[in-house]
């Protein structure tokens, strides 16, 4: 196989799609059978900031990025202006 | 005793459809007493690579519905004497199936036949999941390419989880059968090889199918390619994978229509 990409000069995309297959379903069959956790985090944050300040449901991103050894959870809240009064007469 | 066998694969156009026909026709040609069901409501399509399209009078729905009688739905091949065809429905919604129901149905045909093979729809929903719902085996049709190898796993999940066998703690017999396999590709590195997908899906291989022209030419004119062009490297994997599902043991092999490409491949299994 090396010979062969000796001469034609292309790398083999094969094994990256090999290497991208197995970390991506190592991933999926852990999660397999549990409830979505970024539905449920997304749901309860929401609920939380909710209770404080009106918000647009709309204008909340929960972005998670899964790395082979660290995941991070990115929460993204965009609060109207006025916020703080839109909670004093909510309260 | 009767065997109910799902051609599942969660991805779209990898060729359940022509593996179910081709598989029902080299099973009933081999003797056995065949039904292939179409469970891809709304959009069936295995009359027509049956070639049963303009007879279909009844569908496994009005079966369900208690409309019409399971003999009234049932199409004979025309080929084939032990081969019949239960066609999908074109019209209702695949929320007409209704699992009491599709069961009903499986069991009745468990009486008649020895195989009854479900050819699934697409994707995860109730369409897919009723076809594997009863099954004993499943054969999961594969392209060795990244989004139908990650498909083919979670159809694997849910096999092991959500059918019938799974809940009452057996297991469904899982075989892959690789299809649109270019040997050329997978030796440039291009594509991904036997081996790649069969250690992560870590599931027995059935056979390996070759991508060829002769699989169109089979449905375009419809007739299983194990009929149509019975020499044809196709209907020779196809032929093979179905006596391994009868048990037999076959040397695992990829027919090809050329003796140069054979030997390609010989070489780079040594390599």
């Amino acid at each position: 196989m090396s010979v062969l990409r000796l001469f034609t000069g292309r790398t083999a995309s094969a094994p990256v799609a090999r290497e991208r297959l197995q970390i991506l379903l190592a991933h999926e069959r852990s999660l397999r059978g549990q409830p979505d956790l970024l539905m449920q985090l997304r749901e309860e944050i929401l609920a939380v900031v909710s209770r404080h300040v009106l918000l647009d449901p709309d204008k909340v991103i929960v972005r998670m990025d899964r790395g082979k050894h660290v995941s991070t959870l990115e929460v993204d809240i965009e609060l109207p202006n006025g916020a703080d009064r839109a909670f004093a007469s909510a309260g | 005793m009767a065997k109910v066998l799902v051609v599942t694969s969660g991805k779209g156009g990898v060729g359940k459809t022509t593996t179910t026909a081709a598989m029902g026709a080299a099973l009933a040609q081999a003797g056995e007493k065949v039904v292939v069901v179409d469970f891809d409501v709304g959009l069936r399509n295995l009359d027509l690579v049956m070639g049963a399209e303009r007879r279909v009078v009844f569908d496994l729905i009005n079966v369900v519905h208690g409309v019409a009688k399971l003999p009234q739905a049932l199409i004979r091949d025309k080929r084939l004497e032990n081969l019949w065809l239960l066609p999908a429905s074109q019209t209702k919604d695949k929320d007409a199936l209704t699992e009491d129901g599709v069961g009903r149905v499986i069991h009745e045909l468990r009486k008649t036949f020895d195989w009854v093979i479900c050819d699934s729809p697409a994707g995860i929903e109730r369409g897919a999941m009723l076809a594997m719902r009863y099954a004993d085996e499943a054969v999961i049709v594969t392209n060795p390419e990244v989004s139908s190898v990650r498909d083919s796993d979670r159809i694997i999940g849910m096999l092991d989880s959500k059918t019938v066998r799974a809940e009452n703690g057996e297991r469904v017999e899982k075989h892959i059968l690789i299809t649109r396999y270019d040997a050329g590709r997978a030796a440039r590195g291009e594509m991904l090889s036997i081996e790649d997908v069969l250690e992560i899906l870590a599931t027995p291989l059935l056979g390996i199918v070759p991508e060829s022209q002769d699989v169109l030419r089979a449905s375009n004119v419809g007739c299983p390619v194990t009929l149509n062009s019975p020499a044809s490297a196709p209907a020779r994997a196809y032929h093979d994978a179905m006596r391994r599902l009868l048990g037999e043991a076959v040397e695992m092999q990829i027919p090809s229509e050329r003796k140069g490409l054979m030997n390609l491949l010989l070489g780079r299994r040594a390599a």
